[in-house]
C-alpha cells in the first residue's frame, strides 16, 4: 500500500509538470512588459532594461521556468499586477467562502445523488427511475448560471424566502450562513448530482444482475441489506471515480456561481482578474485548482483499496 | 485469440457504415426524445439562419425612450436598459451559440482525431502526448479557456480556439483507446503483415471505425462548448460585448434581476433548450451506435 501510494504520488508529478509548464507559458506569453509597468511612465529604456535584468526577464525561457518553479516550491505564486499583493495572500483571503461553497455542494450532491441512483436502479423502469433520469438529462443541459438565476427569480425575488445574493461567514451564525448557501449550492450541484446519480444507477444495475446478489436475496436477507451491503459496496468504485472526476465541474462552476451570487471567493477573484488583465492571479488560481483536482483524484485512486479488497497494491 | 477461434466475437465489432446508418435510423425511431432533440435543434438552426426575417429589428439599436419595457405585443421579450429589443437580441444570439458549438465540435474532433490516430499507432509518441493530455485535462476546462482568452483579444475566433483546446484531450483519449483496440484486430494485423504502410492502415482500416463513436462525442462537445461559451461571455471573458450572445445578454442584465428578471430568463431558456436538444440527440445516437452501453445508461 505504501509502495503504491508513493508510485501513484510519483505519477502525478509529470501531470502537474505539464500543468506548471502550461501556466508558466501563459505568464511568459502574456502581453505587456512587467518591467515597463514597474518602471512607470517616466522611465528610460535603460531603467527598464535594468529592472528587466533584476527580475530575470531577460533570461531564456527554460531558465525563467526554473526560477519560477523554484519560487513556486517555496510557496510564491507571484505578485498581483493590480493590487501589488502576493497572489497567495489574495487567495488566502478568499479561501473560506469558496471552501464553504464547494464542501456544502459536494456533501449535499453526494448525499442526494447516491441514494437516488440506488433507488432508480433497484426500481429500474419505475417512476422514480424515470424522474431521476429525466432530471439528470436536464441537469446536463441547464448551465450553472441559468439555473442560478432561475432559482433566484423564484425563491428570492418572487417568494422572498432566501436572500438574492451575498455571503455570511459561518462565525456569524449557522442559520445566516446556511440561508446564503442554499441557492448557490443547489445551482452549482445539479450537474454534479446528475452525473453521480447516472453513474450510480448504471453501476448498480451492473451489480444487481450478479449471481451473488441473487444468492443474497435467496438466503432471505432484507432487500435493504442486499442493496447497501452487497450491491452498493461492489458498485462503489465507478461511483467514487466519478465523484473525483466531477470535482472539475464543481471547480469550474465555482467561478460562475460566485459571480451570480456575489460571493467573495476565489472564483470571484479570477473574474475580477480577467477584467483587469491581472495575469498572475489567473495563473495562480488555475494552478491551484488543477492541483486540487489532481490531489482529489489521487485520493480517489487510493480509496479503491477500501471499497474493493480484491485490489491490492 | 480471435484468429484461433473464428467463432469467438472480436473485441470491437467493425461497424459497416451502411448498417450503422440503418441502426441509427431504427434507434432514433425507438427514441422519441432523440427525435424531439433533433427537431428542436433543426428549429434553432433555422432561427439562426432566418434571424433577420423573424420579426426582429437591429439587435444593437439603442433607444433611451423605450428602456426597460416589460414584454408586450410590440416588444415580445421586453427591452433592456439601453432600450434594445430583447427578442431580437435573443434570436440573433442563436447564431453565436450554434456557431461556437458546431465550430468547436468540428475543430476539436478533427485535431483530436489526428493526434489520437498518430499516438495510438506510434508507440514512442504515445507516452509524451498522453502526459500532455493528462495535464491539460486536469485543468478545469472553464479555467483553461479563461486563461487562454486572457492572453488574446476577445473575439469569436479566439473563443472557439480556446474552448476547442480545452476539449481536444477528451477526443484524443477516445480515439487512442479505439485505435489501441482496433490495432489488435486480425484485419489490421493482416494489413501490417502484408506490408501496408502505417498512414494507409490508419486511413483505410482504423479511421472508418472511429467515425461512429466520434460522432457521438462530437455532439457532447457541441453541447458543452455552447455552455462554456455562455459562461465565458457571462463572466466577461468571451464573445465581445457588442455581439449579442446569450451569455452577454445575461451578463448585461445581471444587476436588473430584481426589477426586470425576464431579460435574464429568455436567453437562459433558449440556451438550455438548445443544449438539451443537442444532448438528447447525442444520447439517441449513443444508444443507436452502442447498444451494449445503451441498456445500462
Amino acid at each position: 500500500m505504501l509502495g503504491y501510494t508513493l508510485r501513484r504520488l510519483a505519477a502525478t508529478i509529470p501531470v502537474m509538470g505539464v500543468v506548471a509548464l502550461f501556466v508558466f507559458s501563459l505568464l511568459y506569453l502574456s502581453p505587456g512588459d512587467p518591467a515597463a509597468i514597474i518602471a512607470g511612465d517616466i522611465a528610460t529604456e535603460e531603467d527598464i532594461a535594468k529592472i528587466r535584468a533584476r527580475l530575470g526577464l531577460d533570461q531564456p525561457y527554460f531558465i525563467r521556468f526554473g526560477t519560477w518553479l523554484w519560487a513556486l516550491a517555496q510557496g510564491d505564486l507571484g505578485t498581483s499586477i493590480f493590487t501589488g499583493l502576493p497572489v497567495t495572500t489574495l487567495i488566502g483571503q478568499r479561501l473560506e467562502p469558496t471552501l464553504a461553497l464547494t464542501l456544502c455542494t459536494l456533501v449535499v450532491a453526494v448525499a442526494l445523488a447516491v441514494p437516488l441512483g440506488v433507488i432508480a436502479a433497484a426500481r429500474a423502469g419505475g417512476w422514480i427511475d424515470r424522474v431521476v433520469m429525466a432530471v439528470s438529462v436536464v441537469g446536463f443541459s441547464v448551465p450553472v448560471f441559468v439555473l442560478a438565476y432561475g432559482l433566484v427569480l423564484l425563491f428570492a425575488v418572487q417568494l422572498e424566502w432566501l436572500p438574492v445574493q451575498g455571503y455570511t461567514p459561518l462565525k456569524e451564525g449557522f442559520w445566516p450562513f446556511l440561508r446564503h448557501m442554499i441557492l448557490p449550492s443547489v445551482a452549482l450541484g445539479l450537474t454534479y448530482m446528475a452525473l453521480i446519480a447516472r453513474i450510480t444507477r448504471a453501476s448498480m444495475l451492473d451489480v444487481l444482475s450478479q449471481d451473488y446478489v441473487r444468492t443474497a436475496h435467496a438466503k432471505g436477507l432484507a432487500p435493504g441489506t442486499v442493496l447497501v451491503r452487497h450491491a452498493l459496496k461492489n458498485a462503489a468504485v465507478p461511483i467514487v471515480t466519478i465523484i473525483g472526476i466531477g470535482i472539475a465541474l464543481l471547480i469550474g462552476g465555482v467561478v460562475v456561481t460566485e459571480t451570480v451570487f456575489a460571493i467573495p471567493g476565489i472564483g470571484r477573484l479570477v473574474v475580477d482578474a480577467i477584467l483587469r488583465r491581472d495575469y498572475p492571479i489567473i495563473q495562480g488560481v488555475t494552478l491551484l485548482f488543477s492541483a486540487v483536482y489532481v490531489l482529489v483524484n489521487l485520493l480517489v485512486d487510493l480509496s479503491y483499496v477500501f471499497f474493493d479488497p480484491r485490489i491490492r497494491y | 485469440m480471435a484468429e484461433a477461434n473464428p467463432a469467438s466475437p472480436p473485441v470491437v465489432t467493425p461497424v459497416n457504415s451502411g448498417t450503422a446508418w440503418r441502426r441509427l435510423g431504427a434507434a432514433l425511431r425507438r427514441h422519441p426524445t432523440a427525435i424531439a432533440g433533433g427537431v428542436t435543434l433543426l428549429v434553432m438552426i433555422l432561427v439562426a439562419v432566418l434571424a433577420p426575417w423573424l420579426g426582429t429589428v437591429d439587435p444593437t439599436d439603442v433607444s433611451p425612450i423605450r428602456r426597460l419595457k416589460p414584454p408586450s405585443a410590440e416588444y415580445w421579450f421586453g427591452t433592456d436598459m439601453l432600450g434594445r429589443d430583447v427578442y431580437s437580441r435573443v434570436i440573433y444570439g442563436t447564431r453565436v451559440s450554434l456557431t461556437v458549438g458546431l465550430a468547436v465540435a468540428f475543430v476539436a474532433t478533427l485535431i483530436g482525431l489526428a493526434i489520437g490516430l498518430v499516438t495510438g499507432f506510434v508507440r514512442w509518441l504515445d507516452a509524451i502526448v498522453m502526459r500532455v493530455m493528462d495535464g491539460l485535462m486536469s485543468i478545469p476546462s472553464v479555467l483553461l479557456a479563461i486563461a487562454l482568452i486572457a492572453l488574446t483579444k476577445a473575439s469569436l475566433t479566439n473563443v472557439i480556439a480556446a474552448i476547442a483546446i480545452a476539449e481536444i484531450p477528451r477526443v484524443v483519449r477516445l480515439v487512442r483507446s479505439l485505435v489501441l483496440q482496433l490495432r489488435e484486430q486480425p484485419y489490421v494485423e493482416a494489413a501490417v503483415a502484408s506490408g501496408t504502410r502505417v498512414p494507409m492502415i490508419l486511413l483505410r482500416h482504423i479511421l472508418p471505425n472511429t467515425v461512429a463513436p466520434l460522432l457521438v462525442q462530437a455532439t457532447y462537445i457541441c453541447a458543452s462548448a455552447m455552455i462554456t461559451e455562455a459562461i465565458l461571455s457571462f463572466i466577461g471573458a468571451g464573445t465581445p460585448p457588442n455581439i449579442p450572445s446569450w451569455g452577454n445578454i445575461m451578463a448585461e442584465s445581471r444587476s436588473l434581476i430584481q426589477i426586470a428578471g425576464t431579460i435574464l430568463l429568455f436567453p437562459g431558456i433558449f440556451l438550455s433548450l438548445t443544449v438539451l436538444s443537442v444532448n438528447l440527440l447525442g444520447d439517441g445516437m449513443r444508444d443507436a451506435l452502442d447498444p451494449r452501453l445503451a441498456r445500462r445508461l
